[in-house]
């Protein structure tokens, strides 16, 4: 085993791997977000159509779109190799155990994460498959904004859309913070400012998200 | 005070235990848990019965020996305390407590309460030493020492090798414990000389061990008795990548 390898499929190597593809998922949630609030300008749709068009159309953004998915990918499968590994070391389970000694949300990074896996089969069929693989935002039958309005009709995407932000926030607040201690990034200066960044981070970009489905449906946005 | 104890029995490591329930009455809440343990003992052996075995040595909270994992924690429910150190005024008369071992594939139970934790030994012995010349102790003041640094230092060596941060993490992970022990070699100066080889070969003994990998839930920190922070756990990350990425040694 070359010296990389060893490195990477280490424990402290595997927890690496989550933390920077974590953030890096972290830096896409931003643009992410920052894009589609353009809605709330509530000028039709003209700017987020714009922005839209810019992302699916320009070369570099289309192949960072690769190195997206290749995190993503890489972060659940890690993700999951990780949690089947940890199940194994503990092979007899406590009668009794105190959950005071940490939060639910910190102890479920998997149960969330599936949660937001199922959320991200659901909304990526919704936009990135109708916008990338169809021609009918391209052929300029609707624009995404309206292809917005038309999925937030209805209730049910929406409650999915909620929960799959509720799901995002729990999941960002133990995550972002996780993620600089397992890049050995703790210090007496910084750390108290990554725990308010992660903490702020994983309460604003989820809010604003689940605001969109909800002032949509209520036509709020038109 | 009277209690009702459940007790993990378990005769050896190849066979499997269950619980067993014990009235324990005219207990002083003065009392240490293990003093406790002992009254029920005394009672088991007069009654013929084989005494629960458990871990203690030198009852003042230093040794790391007694391991109960106690109502859900390791010892028991208060915060920066060994089992002997636990008084039965935490608890009040007619309680039910459950007491249990470590729960770990590396801390195999050898017999009720007690755990085989001869793994965080050799985690110990991959790399947790400094070489010292043989000859006359050199002059204390000869090595200067940042107060900050000795401090740091002293911290992580407060680290009693209990086994309660594998015990209360969901994933039996020994992080805070073998971080522990490289900060404190890491931080001083008589420690560089093994400094790359030690993050190294202690983590992969950890691994080899079988212990899990860091969730960062911080569960280790708040049940030390020793108060181990988990900066040692980012320390050791990166003294394991900055070793890994430096070091000359690769196949």
């Amino acid at each position: 085993m070359s010296w990389v390898t060893k490195t990477l499929s280490s424990s402290l190597g595997r927890k690496l791997i989550m933390a920077v593809t974590g953030l890096s998922l972290v830096a896409f949630l931003l643009v992410h977000c920052g894009i589609n609030a353009c809605i709330f300008l509530n000028d039709g749709g003209e700017t987020f159509n714009e922005a839209a068009e810019f992302m699916a159309k320009n070369f570099f953004i289309r192949a960072a779109e690769i190195g997206l998915f290749a995190g993503l990918i890489l972060h659940i499968v890690d993700g999951l190799m990780l949690w089947s590994a940890n199940k194994k070391k503990r092979p007899v389970q406590y009668a009794v155990v105190s959950k005071e000694n940490s939060t639910w949300y910190s102890r479920s990074m998997g149960l969330l994460g599936t949660l937001l896996l199922l959320f991200l089969v659901m909304h990526l069929k919704h936009f990135w498959v109708v916008s990338r693989f169809t021609d009918v935002i391209t052929g300029g039958q609707k624009t995404l904004f309206q292809e917005m309005q038309e999925v937030f009709a209805s209730p049910i995407p929406v409650i999915v859309y909620v929960v799959g932000c509720i799901s995002l926030a729990y999941h960002l607040l133990h995550g972002v913070q996780s993620a600089f201690q397992s890049i050995g990034w703790n210090h007496p200066k910084y750390t108290p400012f990554v725990k308010a960044f992660g903490s702020w981070f994983a309460i604003i970009i989820p809010v604003v998200f689940a605001a969109m489905p909800i002032a949509m449906h209520l036509g709020l946005i038109k | 005070m009277n209690l009702t104890l459940k007790v993990w029995r378990q005769k050896n490591t190849n066979t499997e235990g269950n619980f067993e329930n014990y009235d324990v009455q005219g207990i002083s809440e003065d009392m240490s848990f293990l003093e406790m343990f002992d009254v029920l003992n005394e009672r088991l052996i007069n009654d013929g019965k084989e005494p629960i075995a458990f871990d203690h040595d030198c009852r003042e909270g230093i040794c790391g020996m007694c391991s109960m994992y106690i109502n859900g924690s390791p010892h028991g429910p208060n915060r920066g305390v060994t089992t002997c150190q636990l008084h039965m005024r935490s608890f009040k008369s007619g309680d039910t407590i459950t007491v249990e071992p470590w729960r770990a594939a590396a801390f195999p139970v050898i017999k009720d309460l007690t755990v085989n934790r001869s793994s965080f030994d050799r985690i110990i012995s991959a790399g947790g030493f400094v070489s010292v010349n043989t000859g006359n102790a050199q002059d204390a003041n000869a090595l200067p020492i940042a107060k900050e640094k000795a401090d740091e230092a002293f911290a992580a060596a407060a680290c009693i090798g209990c086994g309660a941060c594998v015990a209360a993490c969901k994933n039996a992970s020994a992080m805070l414990f073998t971080s522990a022990k490289i900060s404190q070699l890491a931080l001083l100066p008589q420690g560089q000389a093994e400094r790359e080889m030690r993050a190294e070969k202690m983590v992969a003994q950890m691994d080899i061990e079988g212990f899990g990998a860091c969730t960062n839930t911080g569960a280790c920190e708040a049940e030390c008795p020793k108060g181990i922070s988990l900066e040692n756990i980012a320390r050791m990350n990166r003294e394991y990548f900055g070793a890994v990425l430096s070091s000359k040694e690769h196949e």
